[in-house]
């Protein structure tokens, strides 16, 4: 049988078009935009396939499934170290493979606004496309919709995750104990200050790089050296603070920090002075925090130093009994305070 | 960080903690009160408390700017925002989320349909009015004597430009004012339930003012003034500045933040406040309630760019919810502690009261960094 020429008068403008209401009214015009955007950068068999949906192998026996979903809005779409694209493929691979999980599978969905133009809706998918690859982890299946002019902010992505979790592992935020250390994989706040050094009315010169990443391939390494990891999370969005604040409130303990043992960059450090933010609470995008019992302590840093996204990997402080779930921190300047929720929001739309 | 870091050494800490607790008599009380937000978040952030020996306790004061402004002032701000769709109230962070009338703030308001904007600065403000010709844009400006001159210079700028479609609500009130009324407030003079031994003074607040107007305090009160920087080391260093002071029955400004203030201060900046700004006869400061002479207004030859004439809108003064202690905390009467509502009904997310909002206030550094010393913690 030859193949069916595709009725389309002319390839799509990817030089100097923009998305209009008719790439999302499931008709010509849409399956063209699929077809020379989407399915060209993402190429896999189950795309290929065409269908509403992508029907996958089961995993191994005994293993199960996890699943995850995160939404991207992040204003500018384009940021030093990286983009919306890869940062919607790192952020969904990220929340499967915290929970100890092989992740396997993307799902992504996309609401394009009308005029956005398509040089860029190309830059982002490509992007994303390498992310893809470069994890090992394919976008099987998509969705796109078209909104209004006004209505979005050029486009949003939301991806979902599949990953086979291997039997035996428990890996969660209720797993801290009292006695267990608290370990990053480096150094904190980079995502959310090269975000903020964008923004039209912020705008500072700066060589800070979004630490956007993939992080199943250190998570591995970090579980084959030490298989009893009881907690791991990425803290993004409300930074370190919120996450370790999470995980107090779910394990039903008290966390206790060392401020000079955390790992921030000098030109966060800086930024966050001037603009008056505290990087506990910035954003990241490739970093884990890891909670162990105090045996394994010394194996996970080494592991976590052992790969390139880990070589700044520290303990930065314990898990302790407290009734009122509190984290708290002994300042560089020698006093007490407390690292509370983060009230309002510090930043808005990062991720 | 070069030239801060040397200001939070946790070695040079200890040492001037050993040297206050050698200095501080044994047989007294001191009770010292940090008028700036600043010098209440850096307390909190960094733990100095901590460092201080029990018989030396910091009171916080009413130098938030954001914690003093009256609800008042913030409906005026969201009446016209909610009333007049082509106006853009833009305004700086924390004023946000101030609690205002019939359960608004800026916040809320916004979500309402109010087009009611961050800033980062007042030239952020002129710089939208600029790009926003079809739209009054109103900056709601708030602050003591540190913002009042970058809000003169839009002011001024926007007439050089011939902008027509830009007007402030003008919030600016004055530090020296403040002091003198907790210091004639009946709880400090009369009652002395206040005790209070001497005053750090602000940080950039005096950049802009000088150490000049605070000799009045130190002389006619007989209260020791020490001027500090923001950063840790600079509150320790004055906070045994001030202990020296009461030890040896003196009483005066002395200035540990050399490195950035003057007796004269920012002789410029005042020539520009003054150009633009008058005197208030009268404001009413939360907590302090109506202060004279406290805070400035656009003068006439300006007025064109007063959204308080622009628009008509008139100040209305409205209560403080019943059960708030914001006043009696402003004035250093009530610790958060003492407050019925404090991290039970108000909390920073949904604050009641307007110490509660900023970090600069004196609940909301407790909450945020102190709470935990309410509740002894069990260790592991």
């Amino acid at each position: 049988m030859g193949e069916v020429k595709k009725g389309y008068v002319r390839p799509l403008d990817l030089k100097q078009g923009r998305v209009d209401m008719g790439h999302g009214a499931g008709g010509r015009a849409m399956a063209q935009l699929i077809d020379e955007v989407f399915a060209r950068a993402f190429a896999n068999e189950w795309l290929g396939q065409g269908n509403d949906a992508a029907v996958l192998p089961s995993p191994a026996a005994g293993e199960r499934l996890v699943m995850a979903t995160d939404a991207h809005v992040v204003s500018p779409l384009f940021f030093p170290g990286g983009d919306i694209g890869c940062l919607s493929v790192h952020g969904t691979i990220n929340d499967v493979a915290v929970m100890g999980a092989r992740p396997l599978y993307l799902a992504a969905s996309f609401i394009l606004e009308e005029g956005f133009a398509l040089a860029d809706l190309v830059r982002i998918v490509d992007s994303m496309a390498a992310a893809a690859r470069e994890a090992g982890v394919p976008v099987v299946t998509g969705d796109t919709k078209v909104v209004e002019a006004g209505k979005g902010d050029g486009v949003f992505i939301s991806t979902t995750g599949v990953g086979a979790l291997p039997a035996g592992r428990d890996i969660g935020g209720a797993n801290a104990r009292a006695g267990d250390v608290v370990i990053v994989s480096g150094s904190i706040g980079d995502h959310g200050t090269a975000i903020l050094s964008q923004r039209e009315s912020l705008a500072f010169d700066t060589e800070i790089v979004s630490d956007t990443a993939a992080l199943h391939g250190l998570i591995a390494d970090l579980l084959e050296a030490v298989p009893g990891i009881r907690v791991m999370r990425d803290p993004t969005r409300g930074g370190l603070a919120t996450t370790l604040n999470e995980i107090a409130v779910q394990s039903g303990v008290g966390i206790s920090l060392e401020e000079a043992a955390i790992p921030v960059h000098p030109q966060v450090e800086a930024a966050c002075e001037f603009l008056g933010l505290d990087p506990l609470y910035v954003a990241n995008e490739g970093k884990l925090v890891v909670i162990c019992a105090a045996d394994d302590a010394d194996a996970a840093v080494s592991a976590l130093r052992a790969h390139p996204l880990g070589t700044e990997a520290a303990r930065i402080g314990e898990v302790i009994a407290d009734p009122n779930h509190f984290v708290q921190i002994r300042t560089g300047f020698g006093g007490r305070r407390m690292v509370d929720w983060l009230s309002g929001e510090q930043l808005p739309r990062i991720c | 960080m070069k030239y801060v870091d040397e200001f939070r050494d946790g070695g040079l800490a200890r040492q001037l903690a050993a040297a206050i607790r050698r200095e501080a008599d044994a047989g007294r009380d001191y009770a010292f009160m940090e008028f700036c937000g600043g010098h209440t978040h850096a307390i909190s952030r960094y733990g100095v408390t901590d460092l201080l020996p029990p018989n030396v306790r910091m009171i916080h004061g009413p130098g938030c700017p954001v914690c003093v402004l009256p609800i008042g002032r913030i409906d005026m701000a969201i009446g016209l925002a909610l009333a007049r769709p082509e106006v853009i109230v833009c305004t700086y962070g924390d004023c946000l989320r101030v609690p205002a009338s019939e359960g608004l703030s800026m916040l809320k308001a916004k979500a309402r349909g109010a087009d009611i904007r961050m800033v980062y600065s007042a030239g952020d403000a002129l710089a939208l009015a600029q790009a926003s010709p079809e739209r009054e844009v109103v900056f709601f400006a708030i602050g003591f004597e540190t913002t009042t001159p970058p809000t003169a210079l839009v002011i001024r700028q926007a007439e050089a430009l011939g902008l027509t479609n830009f007007s402030v609500i003008c919030n600016h009130v004055l530090t020296p004012s403040a002091i003198v009324t907790i210091l004639e407030s009946p709880e400090v003079r009369d009652i002395g339930s206040v005790p209070l031994d001497g005053f750090i003074g602000p940080a950039h607040v005096s950049t802009i003012i000088g150490s000049r107007p605070y000799a009045f305090f130190a002389e006619e009160y007989r209260k020791p003034v020490v001027i500090a920087g923001f950063e840790p080391l600079d509150v320790m260093q004055a906070i045994r500045m001030l202990i020296r002071q009461v030890n040896d029955g003196r009483a005066e400004v002395e200035n540990e933040f050399t490195r950035a203030v003057t007796a004269d201060g920012n002789l410029k900046a005042q020539a520009l406040v003054s150009e633009v700004f008058e005197l208030r006869r009268s404001f009413e400061w939360r907590g302090l309630r109506e202060v004279p002479y406290s805070a400035l207004r656009i003068r006439e030859r300006f007025a064109a760019f007063d959204a308080e004439a622009k628009f008509d809108i008139a100040y209305r003064s409205v209560a403080d919810n019943k059960a708030c202690e914001c006043g009696a905390i402003l004035r250093g009467v009530k610790k958060p502690t003492d407050c019925r509502i404090f991290g039970t009904v108000c909390t920073p997310e949904n604050p009641m009261g307007s110490c509660m909002v900023s970090s600069e206030g004196a609940c909301a550094a407790h909450y945020n960094y102190g709470r935990f010393r309410d509740i002894p913690v069990v260790a592991a």
